[in-house]
């Protein structure tokens, strides 16, 4: 009875917390530009199925997309036992689902074998980081605290799985000991490999490690979920919603401005009668997240930092400042420390929103106009998150807003605007390349051609 | 077989019109083809093919702008949708319906960005059209120029990545007797020339090596005699590359419409 009223109290804190964190991301992203998403919705969920759940671009890097599958696949299927758990500890059973007999013990062979598929995947997966040193988990936009937060969720798994281990292994010696009362179920196909380990130990010592990894898995989990918002691994839940708002093809389409638009149409049409609805001030691009769509916003949340985007950009792997990551990174970061500010202080306080940072306080030119847009990133991505977008809507504001484009594309701009090509050549040469041109061929039949050798 | 030099001559969209006529396609030559000196000569090469085929076709000649590809992707949005709104009113003007370009940025703003302003065509990139062209038999191979020489083919990121066009270059390839070779990073992981996005005609950052090096070192790794483009940033980039590897006299950069033009006898 006690150990229930404990058990219901840590879960409820654990769920209140967890809820008020997550409603505040969302306040955050829901601090960008307001933009409807919403065509197409057959497309999207496909989408969902095969890129979000079914790790469809994950694939295109093998070793890294087997070991996620085993991270991935085998903490959902492990977490299932969190039913169990969470009913034992609410009504103080003990094993409540052991009365399926044969097959409790079979699911909780299953579960265990995903176990070790986790344990599995995430030792690579520190090996990889730590002794290997992939470049792209190394890049400078990888300091401390990203390269630590990757490690702890890693050794975080590592422990709630060797818990469920430990914890089934010596539950299943307390069976065999006629001085416990365990409910008989039988031993399980992989803690009963380290059973001989905890064999020699009283059962007085194994009923406190039994209950110790049962109440440190279960505190850990709900702590890890804790962490979970305040880290990278937030993917695990925005990568769905992310997929299915993400931009359909064809990547090569830039998203339209239409309050260019209007001005251009007023300039361009003389009997143009564009609504004079609204007065609000607009900026031209993105100067700060509030700028941007909560698309973007949802993106920087959803970046799980693997560095894919960065490792495959022309600009980066060349040695440039530029990294599609770090964009995303960047982005986050500004947002979090805006939405501190706005909503954790009283509204009196509001207007050192002034005094709060820009995106271009994170990001400079230089990593902006180093970009291609070659579409190398947001093809990369595997949770189709697009860190071009927020480079090209933060060129807009330095071009629109401040006339702060490099020199020679300055240049560019006044040949068009006079010449209409980005060379200074007259238009009226633009036939010059048509003169003599001679063929070997003949049309054979219309629509037919015969060249000669 | 003798040689017959017949001369082509370039219809201007203005004049079919004076004289009551349509052109099926429009071809878009693109600042670049028609400024440019190297790709001057893969538009030449364009309208050879064209003209042969018989390929009822036009351009705008002085009337043609900058479709503004470069001035949205540098952030002059003010500066695009200028050029956009022009270039479509003379499209309309023209009863324009289908359009050929050898620029894969122009098929990208033509065939995605110029709908947001209600102008819309059917889009052809010319390695598509070609593709439909030799695939339905209206061109004979007539050339050994390329048979013992491998080709390796450069993805334009405006053409692949941005389009999902892979196959249509290739394939017009596959027709031309020759060796191919897909260098390390090919399709949707291409590595970009470098030109994209305004790069074309600024400096690039600071860093430790010029995007278009290592792309040319890639393509020379094959051990190819010829890298194939289709584009005219392309073009330039990996013709620079060469020219600073020091191999433009062993290995030669053609664009896809020269290689056909040339296997043709064209």
């Amino acid at each position: 009875m006690f150990t229930s009223i404990i058990f219901i109290l840590i879960l409820s804190g654990a769920t209140i917390v967890f809820y008020r964190k997550v409603r505040k991301i969302t306040r955050s992203i829901k601090l960008g530009k307001d933009i409807t998403i919403n065509n197409n919705k057959l497309l999207r969920w496909k989408r969902v199925l095969f890129i979000a759940i079914g790790q469809q671009k994950m694939m295109q890097r093998p070793v890294a997309a087997l070991m996620h599958v085993f991270v991935y696949a085998g903490f959902i299927i492990v977490n299932i036992e969190m039913c169990e758990i969470l009913i034992d500890g609410i009504a103080g059973t003990h094993r409540l689902f052991s009365f399926f007999g044969g097959f409790y013990g079979f699911m909780v062979s299953i579960f265990e074998f995903f176990a070790i598929t986790v344990m599995f995947g995430c030792a690579i997966f520190l090996i990889r980081r730590n002794v290997i040193r992939i470049r792209r988990f190394w890049n400078k936009e990888m300091t401390l605290w990203p390269r630590s937060d990757a490690n702890i969720i890693l050794i975080t798994e590592l422990l709630l799985m060797s818990a469920i281990l430990i914890m089934n292994a010596t539950d299943s010696i307390l069976q065999t000991r006629p001085d416990s009362h365990y409910t008989q179920v039988g031993s399980f196909m992989i803690s009963s490999i380290i059973q001989p380990v905890f064999s020699g130990l009283p059962s007085s010592s194994l009923i406190i490690i039994e209950r110790f990894c049962w109440w440190f898995h279960i505190i850990g989990v709900l702590t890890f979920l804790n962490y979970i918002p305040y880290s990278k691994h937030f993917h695990v839940f925005l990568a769905f919603p992310n997929v299915y708002y993400s931009k359909l093809f064809p990547a090569g389409e830039m998203a339209n401005m239409p309050s260019i638009t209007k001005e251009v149409r007023l300039m361009l049409e003389e009997n143009y009668s564009g609504q004079d609805d609204d007065n609000e001030e607009v900026t031209f691009g993105a100067k700060t997240i509030k700028d941007l769509t909560w698309k973007h916003l949802m993106d920087a949340y959803t970046c799980t930092e693997c560095g894919r985007c960065t490792s495959s950009c022309p600009a980066n792997i060349t040695g440039k400042k530029l990294s599609p990551r770090k964009i995303v990174m960047d982005t986050r970061d500004n947002l979090e420390e805006i939405a501190d500010k706005l909503f954790n202080k009283k509204s009196s306080e509001k207007d050192d929103e002034k005094n709060t940072r820009s995106l271009f306080d994170f990001i400079s030119a230089e990593e902006l106009w180093a970009c291609t847009t070659c579409n190398a990133c947001t093809y990369e991505c595997p949770a189709n998150i697009d860190p071009l977008a927020i480079i090209l809507e933060m060129r807009r504001y330095l071009v629109l807003e401040e006339s702060a484009a490099p020199g020679p594309l300055n240049i560019v701009f006044s040949n068009i605007e006079n010449n209409g090509a980005p060379w200074q050549f007259s238009h009226e040469d633009r036939m010059k390349w048509a003169k003599d041109i001679y063929m070997n061929g003949k049309t054979e039949t219309k629509g037919k051609c015969s060249g000669y050798s | 077989m003798e040689k017959q030099k017949q001369k082509v001559n370039v219809p201007v969209i203005a004049d079919l019109f004076a004289k009551g006529e349509k052109p099926e396609y429009l071809f878009w030559v693109g600042s670049a083809g028609a400024f440019d000196d190297r790709y001057k000569n893969v538009t030449r090469a364009f309208v050879k093919i064209l003209t042969c085929l018989g390929v009822s076709y036009a351009v705008l000649g002085t009337e043609e702008s900058s479709t503004g590809d470069v001035a949205r992707r540098a952030g002059n949005e003010m500066l695009f949708q200028m050029q956009a709104m022009m270039n479509i009113e003379i499209l309309n003007g023209y009863e324009v319906k289908k359009i050929i370009t050898c620029d894969p940025h122009a098929y990208n703003t033509f065939k995605n960005e110029y709908p947001q302003f209600d102008g819309n065509y059917q889009v052809i990139h010319h390695t598509q059209f070609l593709k439909e062209q030799i695939e339905a038999g209206n061109l004979k191979v007539r050339t050994d120029i390329f048979d013992k020489k491998i080709i390796t083919y450069h993805d334009p990121c405006y053409l692949g990545r941005a389009n999902g066009e892979y196959a249509a270059p290739r394939k017009v390839l596959d027709f031309i007797p020759s060796e191919k070779i897909e260098m390390k990073r090919n399709k949707s992981d291409a590595l970009c020339c470098g030109a994209g996005g305004g790069q074309m005609f600024k400096e690039a950052e600071k860093g430790d090596k010029e995007i278009f090096i290592e792309r040319t070192e890639e393509a020379l790794a094959t051990g190819a005699d010829v890298i194939a483009t289709a584009c005219p940033y392309c073009m330039t980039m990996i013709t620079d590359g060469l020219k600073y590897k020091d191999k433009n006299d062993v290995v030669k950069n053609y664009d896809i419409a020269e290689i056909v033009a040339l296997s043709f006898g064209i």
